[in-house]
């Protein structure tokens, strides 16, 4: 089998590429040589199989960040049959230089240059041939987010993986990788030669929109308006559509499961229907909701705004120790935890990579939304509901802050802040739809793996011994609980609620699959049901504790992998458990303090 | 001197000189900041914020500390 490496500068569109090449079947995978995963995708290229493998953007063949290690290291221990360069039209006089470092390599290359229609607009024109004749490789322009040229650059990589070649071997790569300091006069000289660039961007809308977005007094408002205007937005559409799913579920078990379950033995139809299925169309109501949810960060992400979110905040996050990028991922962490701590491998000083990823696991993020959703439906009115939810976001930021502020001193560093801006984007719908399904494959593997083991250990716990009442103190899960009573007990969280907390610690999807479980019903019935057993304080103590507390196993795995401390590891476990329990408790008592 | 994190919003300069370290260096060649190259300041973020500077078609944000290590000149 042929392998392909896909390479390029970051805001190039290198992963709008992949995702169109490949459709929706990549898969991330290790590899020799390097720690991190990439994401991969067999594809049918010319008459072969080719291996397509997305590599970290990178800026400099030879640079020092842990993403140019990466891709530097994969050369030098995985042989590449094609490498493809992909690099912005529109900023070609600069990242021209990464095509002549990996032409340095002697593999076969070819070279395409995205965002076409970007350059276009800004007067940019490309004189490809002669590009092609001076750099000794194919140049192609293409529009990855349109597909324009994208069918004609296959091809010709499909011709040049035809070519009989003389194998460059990775050891030789490396050896190659040590030395070469000529391609900069040699960039200059061609660049001279066949781009013209405009002295002035000829498109003047982003200089127009950042006039209004990064204004000194309005940008920070408009930002925080916009975000929460956002939000509105997901659950207004959101809301409508989870009930209906909900009931699509409900239909689904009383007319299709139950009919079909009436005769088998009791225990196994409680497990599959009263565990198993309630547990996970509990959860699985709430997909429609995380899919707008993830749509929207997609475009917030994919739009260039989030750059300008941390070019705003810089100057206050300079005060707790971190950056304006610091920032930009507990955004991110709105969405997953996992892929934001990943995203601070761009800070190269530990200390401040170490801070952020001790903040990011306090971002409230999708998963925990569900709980949030679920209990403020149970127990808050419909005018209530979206200052309750509010509230909670801003108790995500303060926690943020504070654990900054206690930990800054310990995290000392000095790391640059460079960022380049991007000019403004539009997402097209393919480029969201292809992100959209990557979320709910995600969702989907996670609840076969997690929810299902969480909810069948829940059903087991309330339900054995056998000869007692299911869920009530003499079960193995009442036990369990009642070990936990002289701590859950002045936060305001009873039995049934701890065990949903235990098992929320390997995932937040599982908090509301247990409370299905260990009360028996779903949805509505379920809703009703946790509106007569607690009270408003209650509630918001449990969603207090839920928030702050530990996110999921993935992401203590990925604490551990990306700060390769396991001390690291248990100072983010304590700090957030000690937290989440000092929160709920000061809450949760002075609430009652006051009488409600 | 000067130093670019004195420029005047809405000017333009030519960098002079670099006096980073070599890994910052690095990543400033790689954005485009090079000798002899035209800056203009586009705007400051509020209380003491970071820099919005265009280098030919690129526009990079770096904070004051940074930018007082590029010498410019008129």
């Amino acid at each position: 089998m042929k392998r392909i490496a896909l390479l390029g500068m970051p805001n190039t569109g290198k992963s709008t590429l992949f995702n169109r090449i490949t459709g929706a079947s990549a898969r991330v995978g290790n590899w020799p040589g390097i720690t991190v995963d990439l994401m991969s995708a067999k594809i049918l290229m010319g008459g072969h199989i080719a291996e397509l493998i997305d590599l970290p953007g990178l800026y400099d063949l030879h640079g020092f960040s842990d993403d140019e290690q990466v891709v530097r290291h994969f050369l030098s221990n995985n042989e590449v049959d094609l490498v493809m360069i992909v690099l912005n039209s529109s900023q070609i006089d600069r990242q021209l230089s990464l095509a002549l470092q990996i032409r340095s390599l002697d593999l076969p290359t070819i070279l395409l240059l995205n965002m076409q229609d970007e350059a276009k607009r800004s007067g940019i024109s490309i004189d490809t041939e002669v590009m092609s004749k001076k750099l000794r490789m194919p140049v192609l322009q293409i529009s990855a987010k349109y597909g324009d040229g994208c069918p004609h650059a296959l091809k010709i990589a499909a011709l040049k993986l035809s070519e009989k070649v003389n194998k460059v071997l990775p050891d030789d790569i490396a050896i190659r990788l040590e030395a070469d300091n000529k391609i900069e006069a040699e960039m200059h000289e061609i660049v001279r030669n066949t781009v013209q660039l405009p002295l002035v961007l000829a498109d003047e809308t982003t200089d127009r929109i950042d006039k209004i977005l990064l204004h000194p007094l309005l940008g920070l408002p408009l930002f925080f308006i916009a975000m929460f205007l956002l939000f509105q937005f997901i659950f207004t559409v959101g809301t409508p559509l989870q009930a209906g799913m909900a009931w699509l579920l409900a239909q689904l078990r009383a007319l299709v499961l139950e009919p079909l379950l009436v005769n088998s033995p009791s225990w196994l139809n409680g497990l599959l229907l009263d565990g198993i299925f309630n547990g996970i169309s509990t959860v699985a109501a709430f997909v429609p909701i995380i899919i707008m949810f993830f749509l929207v960060m997609t475009m917030v992400e994919d739009s260039g705004y989030l750059s300008r979110a941390a070019f705003l905040m810089d100057a206050f996050m300079a005060k707790l120790g971190l950056d304006g990028r610091g920032f930009v991922m507990m955004l991110m962490g709105f969405g997953c935890n996992v892929p934001a701590l990943m995203g601070t491998r761009v800070m190269r000083s530990r200390g401040m990579r170490l801070l952020t990823m001790l903040t990011i696991p306090l971002s409230l993020c999708s998963a925990r939304l569900q709980v949030f959703l679920f209990m403020i439906a149970a127990l808050f009115t419909a005018k209530q509901a979206p200052w309750v939810m509010f509230s909670l976001y801003m108790v995500s930021f303060s926690t943020i802050f504070l654990t900054a502020i206690i930990f800054k001193n310990q995290f000392k560093n000095k790391e640059p802040f460079i960022l380049e801006l991007p000019p403004y984007r539009f997402p097209t719908p393919m480029q969201i739809w292809l992100r959209g399904w990557q979320e709910v494959k995600y969702f989907l593997n996670r609840a076969s793996k997690f929810i299902v083991f969480g909810v069948v250990m829940v059903w087991s716990l309330t339900h054995y011994p056998t000869n007692v009442p299911s869920a009530s103190i003499d079960t193995l899960a009442g036990q369990i609980g009642a070990f936990f009573a002289p701590i859950l007990n002045p936060i305001g969280i009873d039995t049934q609620l701890a065990i949903a907390l235990i098992f929320g610690f390997v995932a937040k999807e599982i908090v509301i699959g247990s409370l299905a479980v260990i009360y028996g019903m779903q949805g509505n019935a379920l809703m009703q049901h946790m509106a007569l057993s607690l009270d408003w304080v209650q509630g918001m103590s449990f969603m207090l504790f839920t928030l702050i507390y530990t996110p999921c196993l993935s992401t203590i795995a990925t604490l551990k992998t990306e700060s390769k401390s396991t001390a690291f590891m248990w100072l983010s476990i304590a700090w957030s458990l000690g937290l989440a329990w000092l929160v709920s408790f000061i809450f949760y008592q002075s609430a009652r303090a006051f009488g409600f | 001197m000067n130093f670019l994190s004195n420029l005047n919003t809405g000017d333009q300069a030519t960098i002079h000189a670099i006096d980073a370290e070599q890994s910052l260096h690095q990543r400033l060649l790689a954005l485009g900041f090079r000798v002899g190259k035209k800056i203009e300041l586009i705007r400051r973020a509020s209380f003491n914020g970071p820099l919005h500077v265009r280098i030919g078609s690129t526009d990079v944000i770096l904070r004051a500390s940074e930018a007082k290590l590029i010498q410019i000149s008129h």
